[in-house]
């Protein structure tokens, strides 16, 4: 790598990808060779930046410049301005979003001013698909360090004074499920990683493994080698094709190092990995329903006890852990649980990945000390809502999580505030809603989306979220009553306290967390028929301004049910008991003379 | 059993055994064969699923409740172009639901079906990751992000001679 006076790392995370990151590589390696600079530039495809909102996104090193929105035709000026003549390209370095002031230092990004980065410490640094750029940032040290000086027992000793938590959602210690395992006798045992990440808007796993694969694969061989493991399955989302891809290629290098496979760094110690593929069901995230997964069969859960660490995969015991979980581990070993522990708050330690997403300026992937406030993350690394409007909501944890709103802005985020305050960590989706969204219409996306992925086993998930939903469509429609609202928060704990799986026991969280923190907007849709965001279509009211209408008779002839009248050349009414809200005659009006209320 | 019937013939029954044999016809990679069968087919009708069942010695009820229970199995063909909207959090909170509704109303199509011509296909997905662009839509395996109800007419244009 030595010879090289600059590298250009594109990033080749899903968001930019899809916005043809991979034919600005092209381009830019294109360009180098016809410069004839082959010899000391280096175009590297790394895995996501955090940047996603601003993508595709190129980082020039040494000097650490970030274009943003680059595009294929820029690799010209890229190549000939920056690698050639050292001078940066003004006009595609990175603005902040706030101030449009260009930002030439990494350090100036509020973005990054804020985050720690453990778990995405190699992503959008090395090549994930180049096993010796992983080596060169201390990648399998730690796994060399454990097999030559340390126990299975002190290894798991470490963890566990780390303080590391499950990352997936329930926060459990990893140490102490490491120990669960590793105490039961058994001809074989697993070390399963969960990579099912089924949450809609979070990305973390997905880009831990796009971005640097190489640390799960190393942490699940510590885990083996642990607990006593052999082989490690990974359980992949199938509409993850890239991390499968680099997944799949990682651990054929590692196997080629004699990094995997029998007597690891010449020790007794023999460890392989094999994939296995999720085929879209949310309720598999739950370790129990996962194994079921993995065995070929339907993903529901069953009781524990077992637990997995006792009668897991094929009945054997089995760790399973996340990906970002894993992707943790090997720097506690190199730096010690000392390090790892002074970073968070006092029961949760580390750093939290969260895929920041919805109304905020700076989407993108960012990892913060635990005991941050969402005010901080929200306002300083976002970047503040977008279009200037007003926050009004987050929801974390996503399906199963609840929402905070600006009286929670200050908490310090961890597992058990989170919980106290009404929602959890979950996996680390985090989503920012405006003025513009409706809490009913939003309890109803997420209990829609509980509906369709609840497995059906016990009936107090499978009937009772179905209820639930049912009841927020009728109030949705304008036909809730005022009951409807103690309905809910009754029916919500039913399901809660009765469920088999955490699925639904938490699926009734955003609604009852929604009816807690905004009561007056539930109110006005089953007392007043009022929609104040503006978003449930039947409670909206079209009418038509007499000052715009010119009486083109465009919406009467658009109108399907006949409830627009009135003479041509003069201005037309609509009939709102007729009116079914379809937007027709909205769509039509050239004069803007059509709104809704 | 719902969906289509289909006449299997002799080579794409054969297939179907040597994808199972390749697994070494274990039970447990049910899901992993399914995949690849999917992968040839584009679907798994029941004829399929029968096949599947004998070679594996599970019964058929087993191998259809695990097709109906994951989503990413289907038992109709896709359109040539499948169009899937990302209905994730991120992409709702932005407007996703007007985009699906354009998508509908244009084709004429309901989630889940194809049209007449086998063209396209409309289905919704989970969060794609790209939560910078949202809202999102996939047809195939390119990418649009930021779209507007506006640009589906557009988006749709694109695939219309193929």
């Amino acid at each position: 790598m030595s010879e090289y006076r600059i590298h250009l790392l594109v990033c080749g995370g899903t968001g930019c990808l899809s916005q043809s990151s991979h034919a600005v590589a092209e381009s830019l390696i294109h360009e180098i060779k016809q410069q004839g600079l082959s010899d000391i530039a280096q175009v590297v495809s790394t895995g996501c930046f955090g940047l996603c909102e601003h993508g595709p996104v190129v980082k020039i090193i040494p000097d650490n410049t970030y274009y943003t929105h680059v595009k294929a035709e820029d690799a010209v000026e890229i190549v000939e301005e920056h690698v050639v003549k050292g001078r940066k390209v003004q006009r595609l370095l990175f603005k902040d979003p706030k101030t449009d002031k260009i930002i030439t230092e990494p350090g100036e990004l509020e973005a990054y001013k804020k985050q720690i980065r453990i778990a995405l410490r190699n992503c959008g640094v090395v090549n994930p698909e180049n096993i010796d750029e992983y080596i060169v940032r201390r990648g399998y040290e730690a796994l060399g360090k454990v097999l030559a000086e340390m126990d299975p027992h002190q290894t798991i000793d470490i963890i566990k004074k780390s303080g590391l938590r499950g990352r997936g959602g329930g926060g459990f210690s990893t140490g102490l499920k490491w120990e669960l395992t590793a105490i039961n006798e058994a001809d074989r045992k697993y070390v399963v990683c969960n990579a099912d990440e089924g949450d809609p808007g979070a990305f973390m796993d997905r880009s831990i493994l796009e971005g640097d694969p190489h640390s799960v694969i190393e942490a699940m061989a510590i885990c083996g080698y642990c607990t006593g493991a052999g082989e490690g399955l990974v359980y992949i989302r199938a509409e993850y094709p890239l991390a499968i891809e680099r997944l799949k290629t990682a651990i054929k290098q590692a196997r080629n190092y004699g990094l995997l496979g029998k007597n690891i760094f010449g020790s007794d110690f023999s460890f392989d990995i094999d994939l296995r593929y999720g085929a879209g069901a949310f309720v598999c995230g739950e370790e129990t329903a996962l194994i079921h997964s993995m065995e070929g069969k339907r993903g529901e859960p069953t009781m524990k006890p077992p637990f997995p660490s006792v009668a897991g995969y094929l009945g054997k015991p089995t760790t399973v852990n996340n990906v970002e979980t894993f992707a943790n581990v090997p720097p506690i070993i190199l730096n010690g649980h000392e390090w790892f522990s002074s970073i968070g708050t006092e029961k949760s330690k580390g750093t939290k990945v969260f895929a920041l997403a919805g109304k905020v300026n700076n989407v993108g992937l960012i990892e913060v000390p635990m005991g941050i406030t969402l005010r901080e993350v929200i306002f300083e690394i976002g970047g503040g809502i977008k279009g200037g409007k007003k926050f009004k909501a987050v929801q974390t944890g996503g399906p199963s999580g609840g929402c905070l709103t600006e009286k929670h802005l200050d908490i310090p985020i961890d597992y058990d505030n989170l919980i106290a305050a009404g929602s959890m960590m979950g996996s680390g989706g985090m989503i920012v809603m405006d003025e513009d969204d409706c809490m009913v219409d939003m309890a109803k996306f997420f209990l829609e989306f509980t509906v369709d992925e609840s497995c059906g086993k016990c009936a107090p998930c499978r009937i009772g979220n179905k209820r639930l939903f049912e009841l927020l469509e009728k109030i949705t429609k304008g036909n809730g009553v005022p009951e409807d609202i103690d309905r809910l928060v009754n029916l919500g704990n039913v399901i809660k306290d009765t469920s088999l799986c955490g699925l639904g026991q938490s699926s009734p969280n955003p609604v009852i967390s929604m009816i807690r923190n905004f009561p007056d907007e539930y109110k006005a849709h089953v007392t007043d028929k009022k929609c104040p965001s503006g978003v449930c279509k039947a409670l909206m009211v079209y009418e038509i301004i007499p000052e715009n209408c010119v009486g083109c008779t465009a919406c009467a002839r658009a109108c399907p049910v006949g409830a627009i009248t009135g003479e041509r050349k003069e201005v037309h009414t609509i009939d709102t008991s007729l009116c079914i809200k379809c937007g027709a005659c909205m769509d039509r009006c050239k004069f803007n003379a059509v709104i809704v209320k | 059993m719902s969906g289509i019937k289909v006449e299997l013939k002799k080579k794409d029954a054969d297939t179907i055994k040597e994808i199972c044999a390749s697994f070494d016809n274990k039970q447990d990679d049910l899901i992993n064969v399914l995949h690849k069968v999917q992968q040839s087919f584009g679907y798994l009708p029941a004829e399929i699923q029968e096949v599947v069942a004998n070679e594996l010695n599970i019964p058929l009820a087993q191998v259809y409740g695990v097709v109906t229970f994951y989503s990413f199995f289907t038992m109709v063909p896709k359109g040539r172009h499948p169009i899937s909207i990302c209905t994730g959090t991120a992409c709702y909170v932005r407007g996703a639901e007007n985009v699906l509704s354009e998508f509908k109303k244009e084709l004429k199509i309901e989630v889940g079906q194809t049209t007449a011509d086998g063209r396209f296909s409309i289905s919704c997905l989970r969060c794609v990751g790209a939560c910078g662009l949202a809202p999102v839509v996939m047809v195939g395996d390119k990418t649009y992000g930021r779209v507007s109800p506006e640009m589906v007419k557009d988006i749709i244009k694109e695939y219309e001679d193929q």
